[in-house]
């Protein structure tokens, strides 16, 4: 039974996968973010939230006044027989239920109204919050965990807000209609029951920490199973190249199992709420007859005022054991929020000033003064990097894999911040310039291409939401791309699945070339961007650059030779420092690591 | 019904459960009971006959019975949980099952969002179900049929009276289900919709960021936040239309027991003690049919969800034991024979007309302009997918007879994009073969001239990769990619342009290396640079899916080819270089 205590995995953490873990977090009843859930119902709560509310109380005096109409009958008319009475009784009564007809019809409306509502500005606050975030934050996680706080942890919220909200509200108002009633009966038995309720609350704080615990146990697990998920279906190629699946499968199976494990623990805790408060419920109820008879022996209190408390303190139960299933619902909806919050509360790690501005039209200078920069605190990627690109230059970086080129790309777009020194575009520091007007004005094709779903059309107009088809189609003529997309079903408006796995991978990065081409950037980086594209097609991309980019700056990072031998400078890096720099001419004739590279490239044939 | 009846092997074995679950429910249910009872008995027995005496076994008896409804209350809900998570648990493996024996075919348009959607919210929904709603609908019925069964013993009258209300009932529930279920199909599929689009927003947040597309993709969110919220609105509509009506038609009911019912008292055919009597067995059945609505509600929610796991389910897998041939180790010799092949849903051929043999140990190089089929080429040989038109042969005889496992442990497949899991570096080398030794890890880690780096790594073969190999630049990442095929020790290794993003030096070395490695393989080296095949014993220059030109490096450039061309094009400045050195 203890073995849940600590959130490591029991099984899977052993397996053939790693997943970064969220830990537990044992805090008390976190009142603070309770507030913070439900300012969520603020913007309704002088409309839809007040009209639910009257709505649920029409119905609800209904309810409690129907049973009482009903006795009156029976004892007013029906028994002496008064056939007038009746008539009126039923007449008074269907329209008393006509009246909770309506008026539920329109509770629902309204408090889904609501709940919806509420879950789609936490989903949108959420999302847009994402997009704020940096690179370092996408590295530590997996999409899958990061999905899944988006799509299902809010969706978990929806419940809550709905009938969770409404309950609440009916069950407090009967409690406190209630509790007022016993008191009028009878101060002395109110107080003796209510003796058991500190004992009743002592009870289930103990164990409702236990249950919120398990519950968050519970979410750590799926998320690490939904991120394994994600994971495998995007490798799937990979395992089934090589004939992994039943190891997956088993590795899998002890996700599950772990899964199991924590949801049966956290059933356990929970099943015992329900019971506990009943429990107590019945001591209640005991003290009650014990000391009620007691009272009457004294001549205290009437045969008929204690049915009367009775029946209520029956009718007190019921609102208390439905508080104890909201509640429930509540530590889950904490152990979903508490996921959510930590995203909201994440700040970008490449923070917007406040008083940033717009960097104008770039010139396209950059220069970088005594870079250093590390991803993590061991090692440096880069190291007291000095650099200057000028306007209109095309800059290529060449040297080993690993040696910091696309590093460099990230500080020059800002995706992350130099460890030490500064990066300057034009002479401003980036850090005090607005981001949108730095990326706009930038634009990297990536080592890793990304297709998104919809059209080919589409995909290339991401770059430019305002280029209208000629200009798509324009920019695709450009890089070479026209040919291919007039060969396909649909020619441009051929729709593609995320990732465009029905195109082969040079056409992807044709595609994603046509995209930053589109964006019409000051400053344009090709990382490795032709690395998948024929030498003959590079040839017709070069030679359209040499006309596109006349007055913008253009850094490029190539391991073919062809590639880079146009470019104006090239810099020679080696673990992430500057070894040579100069044209192409001029670091052939010095003999060094350059010299060397493109050697590599032609030893063989001589030798061979 | 259909549903839920294809998906019963995931519930059935655990059915002991879900009974046991509804008893304990039912003594749940009747222990409720106790209380009025105990209050009646301490009034008429205790109060009344003044019988002091019996107080303390009266409250104790009480507190003994409560005790007992307590542990059924705790042994309903765990019973009802663990029916539903443990079906879950069984659906959850063969959802994963048969993810892992899709074919690529379904790959190429599976969106992961929506498949992730199924796996998680759907599932859920299904368990919930489980869980929750199939007891409440067997203690529905239940109470319902017993108390009108006690009513038809007090008065049949009665009991008929109550009866008229069920027709508008079964009707309204029936076009309230009608209306709801694919109204959940539509909330469904749009919050498949939206997982999607946060899937894919996630996966290519650089893309997104690089061209400051965070506006758009807000837009484009937003538009499915939408339609999601709109959807579920839709539902709501139809709930807060209907729900109510249930609960009017039970209120009615009552009403009508009133009337009808004190007319009766009054024309002495029914003791009112019987009527008051009538009214809580009525509250029995009035009071469920509040829930109704709520039942009905997560059944068809699950309904849809069930649909869509099915969709999952039923989707055709490729059996990869099945073959004819026993294989233990190829000996390499490829040959196609007239081989075509179109892409399922594509306009043009992929490949046409593909005619070459590689015998056992030769190297094959594979040259062409993006989208020619040098990629179809090398999946065709490894059973990805089924070419169309024409022959392939592995030792001699057709693919088709050896069964893909066999057919896939004896190809080393370097795919174009390198994807690694999270996961050590070690583990990733030896993905394809889990028990290898490390020593076989390093060994091939060297030769892809990955050990050196991987050593300048903190934890070294221990370092725990990101997602998608996060952490690792691109030359890094396809080195490891190299070294995972080399330590399958193949017949045939691809290389699907395995080196491109790795500097020609290390490129070089890697080759130098590889040397060694593919004597006695096959090997099908794809590049786009010709010092990567030069040494080929066979190039193949492809255009639009042909062979156009066919031969080795030095036959190629003898003739004006277009092998000359890329060749002269990428050599430009070997003389100059060459030259300086002396
Ligand atoms: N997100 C990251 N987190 C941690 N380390 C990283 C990350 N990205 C890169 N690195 C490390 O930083 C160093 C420089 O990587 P970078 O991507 O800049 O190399 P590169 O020159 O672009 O190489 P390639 O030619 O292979 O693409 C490498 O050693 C790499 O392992
Ligand atoms: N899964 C698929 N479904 C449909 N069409 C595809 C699929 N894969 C490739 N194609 C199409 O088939 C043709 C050949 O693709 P293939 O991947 O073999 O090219 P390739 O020679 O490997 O190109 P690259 O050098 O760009 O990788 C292309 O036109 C491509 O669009
Ligand atoms: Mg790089
Ligand atoms: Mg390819």
């Amino acid at each position: 039974m203890k073995r849940i205590e600590g959130s490591g995995q029991d099984r899977a953490s052993t397996g053939r996968f790693h997943y970064p873990q969220d830990r537990v977090v044992d805090k008390a009843f976190n009142w603070s973010q309770l507030k913070r859930l439900f300012s969520y119902m603020k913007p309704y709560g002088r409309t839809l939230l007040p009209l639910a509310a009257a709505a649920m109380l029409i119905g609800t005096i209904v309810r409690l006044a129907a049973p009482v109409l009903i006795g009156y009958a029976i004892d007013q008319a029906i028994s002496p027989g008064n056939r007038d009475l009746l008539l009126w009784v039923v007449v008074v009564l269907t329209g008393m239920y006509g009246l909770q007809w309506v008026s539920n019809v329109y509770r629902i409306r309204w408090i889904n109204r609501m709940g919806q509502y509420i879950i789609f500005d936490l989903r949108r606050d959420l999302f847009n919050h994402i997009q704020t975030l940096s690179h370092r934050f996408f590295d530590q996680r997996s999409a899958g965990s990061i999905l899944v706080r988006v799509t299902n942890d809010v969706h978990s919220l929806q419940e809550l807000f709905t009938n969770g909200v409404i309950n609440l509200m009916m069950d407090i108002i009967m409690l406190v209609g209630i509790v007022s009633i016993l008191f009028v009966i009878s101060p002395e038995l109110t107080t003796a029951v209510m003796i058991v309720l500190p004992v009743m609350f002592y009870i289930s704080t103990n164990l409702r920490r236990r249950i919120r615990r398990s519950w968050q146990v519970v979410r750590l697990r799926q998320s690490t199973m939904n991120a394994h998920l994600n994971e495998s279906i995007q490798g799937m190629r990979v395992t089934q190249a090589y004939h992994q699946e039943q190891e997956n499968m088993r590795y899998f199976g002890d996700l599950n199992m772990d899964t199991y494990d924590a949801w049966e623990q956290a059933t356990r805790k929970s099943a015992k709420f329900r019971p506990v408060v009943e429990l107590s419920n019945a001591v209640g109820t005991a003290v009650l007859i014990w000391y009620g008879i007691h009272l009457i022996g004294n001549g205290t209190l009437s045969i008929g005022n204690f049915v009367t408390f009775a029946t209520f303190l029956g009718m007190f139960w019921e609102p208390i054991s439905r508080l104890g299933q909201i509640y429930n619902q509540l530590l889950m909806a904490m152990a979903s929020s508490e996921r959510i919050f930590e995203y909201l509360d994440e700040s970008p790690s490449v923070p917007e000033k406040k008083d940033a501005v717009s960097i104008g039209t770039m010139k396209g200078d950059v220069r970088f003064e005594q870079v250093s920069f590390q991803y993590d605190a061991v090692k440096y990627a880069l190291q007291d990097l000095d650099l200057h690109i000028r306007p209109g230059e095309t800059f290529a970086f060449v040297g080993h894999t690993g040696s910091g080129k696309t590093t460099i790309v990230n500080l020059i777009s800002r995706f992350y911040d130099p460890t030490a020194g500064t990066v300057l575009i034009d002479g401003q520091d980036l850090r005090d310039v607005t981001l949108d007007s730095l990326r706009s004005q930038v634009s990297v094709v990536l080592q890793d291409t990304f297709i998104f779903s919809g059209t080919i059309m589409d995909n290339i107009r991401f770059g430019n939401p305002e280029a209208d088809d000629e200009e798509v189609k324009e920019a695709a003529f450009q890089v070479g791309a026209d040919r291919f997309i007039r060969e396909l079903r649909d020619g441009y408006e051929t729709e593609v699945e995320e990732r465009g796995n029905v195109l082969s991978v040079g056409e992807r990065q044709l595609i994603s070339f046509a995209r930053a081409l589109l964006a019409d950037p000051r400053i344009l980086i090709l990382d490795e961007a032709t690395a998948s594209i024929d030498t003959e097609t590079e040839q017709i991309i070069q030679q359209a650059l040499q006309r596109l980019l006349k007055d913008r700056t253009a850094v490029m990072i190539a391991h073919r030779l062809s590639t880079i031998r146009e470019a104006d400078r090239i810099m020679v890096l080696k673990e992430g420092r500057v070894l040579e720099e100069g044209s192409h001419d001029e670091l052939i004739r010095q003999h060094g690591e350059y010299n060397r590279l493109v050697k590599a490239q032609f030893q063989h044939s001589h030798v061979g | 019904m259909n549903t839920f009846k294809r998906l019963r092997h995931f519930y059935l074995p655990d059915r002991k459960l879900f009974f046991a679950s509804i008893v304990f429910l039912i003594m749940m249910t009747s222990l409720t009971m106790a209380y009025p009872i105990v209050l009646q008995y301490a009034i008429d027995e205790v109060v009344i006959a003044s019988n002091a005496s019996l107080l303390p076994y009266l409250a104790v008896g009480f507190v003994l019975l409560t005790v007992l409804k307590a542990i059924a209350t705790y042994l309903h809900q765990y019973c009802g949980d663990m029916f539903g998570i443990r079906s879950v648990y069984r659906l959850r493996q063969s959802l994963y099952e048969k993810l892992q024996y899709l074919p690529f075919r379904f790959y190429d348009n599976a969106k992961t969002g929506d498949l992730m959607s199924r796996l998680t919210a759907d599932v859920e929904a299904f368990r919930f179900f489980l869980s929750f709603g199939f007891a409440q609908v067997m203690n529905l019925f239940l109470i319902v049929v017993l108390s009108f069964t006690v009513m038809m013993v007090y008065s049949y009258q009665l009991a008929l009276v109550s009866l008229i209300s069920m027709p508008f009932l079964a009707v309204v529930v029936y076009r309230f289900d009608k209306k709801v279920h694919p109204g959940f199909k539509r909330i469904r599929e749009s919050f498949a919709d939206m997982t999607t689009k946060v899937q894919e927003n996630v996966s290519g947040m650089s893309t997104v960021k690089s061209l400051s597309q965070e506006g758009m993709e807000k837009d484009r969110f937003s538009r499915r936040n939408d339609d999601y919220k709109e959807k579920s609105l839709y539902n709501a509509g139809l709930w807060a239309v209907f729900f109510p009506v249930m609960e009017l038609i039970g209120n009615i009911c009552v009403v009508l027991l009133l009337g009808f019912g004190g007319y009766l008292v009054m024309t002495g055919q029914l003791q009112i003690g019987q009527l008051a009597a009538s009214f809580s067995l009525m509250w029995y059945i009035v009071s469920p049919l509040m829930n109704l609505g709520f039942i009905i509600n997560t059944f068809s929610q699950s309904k849809a969800a069930g649909e869509r796991l099915l969709e999952v389910l039923d989707e055709e897998e490729t059996d990869i034991r099945k073959g004819e041939l026993f294989l233990d180790r190829l000996k390499g010799d490829v040959e196609f024979e007239h081989v075509s092949h179109i892409y399922q849903g594509e306009a043009s051929n992929a490949l046409q007309d593909i005619s070459f043999h590689a015998p056992p140990g030769s190297t094959i190089g594979l040259i062409g302009a993006a989208g020619s089929g040098k990629t179809t080429i090398t999946q065709l040989t490894a059973g990805f997918y089924h070419a169309a038109e024409g022959d392939i042969f592995l030792d001699g005889q057709p693919i088709s007879r050896y069964s893909l496992a066999d057919l896939r442990s004896n190809i080393g497949f370097v795919l174009q994009e390198s994807f690694l899991f999270s996961s050590t570096i070690r583990d990733n080398i030896a993905y394809g073969r889990p028990d290898a030794s490390m020593d076989d890890v390093v060994e091939a880690a060297k030769r892809a001239q990955a050990h050196t780096f991987i050593m300048d790594l903190e934890h070294g073969y221990e370092t725990v990769l990101g997602e998608r190999g996060m952490g690792l630049s691109g030359g890094q990442k396809q080195r490891l990619a190299i070294a995972r095929a080399i330590v399958m020790d193949p017949a045939v290794l691809v290389l699907d342009d395995a080196t491109s993003a790795v500097d020609m030096e290390t490129e070089q070395r890697i080759q130098a290396a590889f040397g060694e490695v593919m004597k006695g393989r096959t090997t099908f080296i794809i590049a786009h640079r010709i010092s990567s095949l030069k040494h080929a014993d066979q190039i193949l220059v492809l255009e639009k899916g042909s062979i156009v030109e066919q031969g080795t490096h030095e036959e190629l450039l003898d003739h004006a080819s277009m092998y000359r061309r890329i060749h002269d094009i990428q050599f430009r400045d070997q003389y100059q270089v060459m030259q300086r050195q002396g």
